[in-house]
């Protein structure tokens, strides 16, 4: 299945905007995803491995947290996006 | 609703105006109702930048009766690639004596409110009292927490856009029924996390695709016509000009619009989004070094290793000779330093080498300062033919 990374993440997965991976649910995809692109995991997870609050996690256009979160299950034609927030603006 | 609003005569569109929304009258989604409740609408533009611009100009061209802006923010150069409601002309001026020149330019029926300060804790629900609608075009996460909790308490819908680079998000936040910005991102990122703008940088067109958007949408909720964005968040992106619709929910757990809600009133949203100025500024005095002082002893020959973290890009618009490591690789290239040697770190204004700083004093360097300013203080004081960005 596809996962599609957005901009500011991409500097984390060796610039890429979409990464295949195979997997049954959601926890294995953003396993699989975080083990060949280490630097994402502290993005998406905090210290007690749970996704971060400011990273929303999609599966196709559904929210996993309204699914079965990371035990939903996936098949192959599937689209898993992170929709982390962004704050617009210029200021440093 | 198909009912027909009252209209007093001193509403009523006078022959100009009627000319003027000629191509909104014609069309049975606006038509005189629709118009006179343009005409009516108040509604609140938080910041006259990249989404403030375009939206506000639509907005006034369209016949909105009421626009209020807030700013406190001065026209500079840089504003100028994505702000269009500014000219050159304007650089130095305040955005918001520059805005209300062009939205009365464009219709000089537009009643303009002016408020020239900070969205605040202290003055939010003050402000958003006298308007319908609320415009989100901020810049920073505690405005953007701040405007969603003032528009869930109040009751008025607030219209969402955000970008990053060439991204963008849009949607339409604390209707009765919808979820409001909390339900969608719970917490903010804590700072230093996520990277900034200044160093991601924007594509100059994409504000004006998602401040038009957000246009439209308050237009739609002044009207009731169409589908509002609402409970969809819309994501923008422009290089690859596709367009993705994400389903929102209400969050049963939402502090501010949940069943059990713990937040009833305006908070700090600078300590909820962990900004603590002070502390920063101690901690950057006491590692720091002017650029006056670096020139000083690099003149006298020194030595002084200079370690510049922009990004590669950046070093190419203008540089002091340092040595380049971005600071995102910072972490696996720190072996390339020597940590016997005394290293100073500069960014562009300051803010990404003293996380560098902090970063390699924690691996064990104790002679590394932080350039204050950065190489644009490089470009004030020391150099004045070097370009600044």
């Amino acid at each position: 299945m596809k996962v599609l990374i957005p901009t500011p993440l991409r500097q984390y997965a060796e610039k890429k905007s979409t990464i295949e991976v195979s997997a049954d649910t959601v926890g294995e995809a953003l396993e699989q995803l975080t083990q060949a692109h280490p630097d994402l995991k502290k993005h998406l997870f905090n210290d007690a491995g749970q996704l971060r609050a400011f990273v929303n996690i999609y599966l196709n256009d559904e929210d996993v947290r309204y699914l079965e979160k990371d035990n939903t299950p996936v098949v192959s034609t599937d689209t898993l996006s992170i929709v982390p927030s962004i704050a617009g603006g210029i200021k440093e | 609703m198909g009912t027909t609003v009252e209209v007093s005569t001193s509403n009523a569109l006078d022959n100009d105006e009627i000319l003027r929304y000629s191509r909104h009258l014609i069309m049975p989604e606006v038509g005189m109702e629709g118009q006179l409740k343009l005409k009516a609408a108040k509604v609140l533009c938080i910041g006259a930048g990249g989404l403030g611009s375009p939206l506000a100009l639509y907005l006034a061209a369209a016949g909105v009766g009421t626009i209020g802006i807030v700013d406190f923010d001065v026209v500079d150069f840089t504003n100028l690639q994505r702000q269009i409601i500014h000219t050159t002309a304007d650089v130095g001026r305040k955005k918001l004596d520059s805005a209300e020149d062009k939205l009365r330019a464009i219709n000089p029926n537009v009643n303009v409110v002016r408020f020239d300060t900070r969205l605040s804790s202290a003055n939010a629900l003050d402000i958003l009292a006298g308007f319908d609608i609320v415009i989100d075009g901020t810049d920073n996460f505690p405005t953007r927490y701040l405007v969603n909790d003032a528009c869930v308490l109040t009751g008025k819908p607030n219209v969402y856009g955000s970008i990053f680079r060439f991204e963008g998000q849009v949607s339409v936040f604390a209707t009765d029924a919808g979820p409001c910005y909390r339900c969608l991102y719970p917490e903010p990122p804590p700072p230093g996390l996520v990277p900034s703008c200044a160093e991601g940088g924007v594509l100059g067109i994409l504000p004006g695709l998602v401040g038009v958007m957000q246009a439209t949408e308050a237009i739609k909720l002044i009207l009731g016509a169409g589908e509002p964005l609402v409970g969809r968040l819309l994501l923008v992106d422009s290089l690859a000009m596709k367009f993705r619709e994400l389903k929102l929910r209400k969050n049963p757990d939402c502090p501010v619009c949940g069943t059990h809600r713990t937040i009833n009133e305006l908070i700090d949203y600078n300590e909820f989004c962990g900004i603590r100025g002070e502390e920063k500024t101690v901690d950057n005095q006491v590692s720091t070094i002017s650029v006056e002082e670096l020139k000083r002893r690099k003149d006298a020959g020194e030595d002084i290793f200079v370690l510049d973290v922009r990004e590669p890009h950046e070093y190419q618009i203008c540089n002091i000779q340092g040595y380049l490591i971005p600071l995102n690789d910072l972490p696996k290239r720190v072996h390339e330093l020597d940590s016997s040697r005394e290293i100073v770190a500069h960014c562009r204004s300051g803010v990404r080498s003293a996380k560098a700083v902090e970063f390699l004093r924690q691996s064990g360097f104790s002679k590394v300062r932080n350039l204050g300013g950065g190489i644009l203080a490089w470009a004030d004081k020391i150099d004045p033919s070097m370009p600044k960005y």
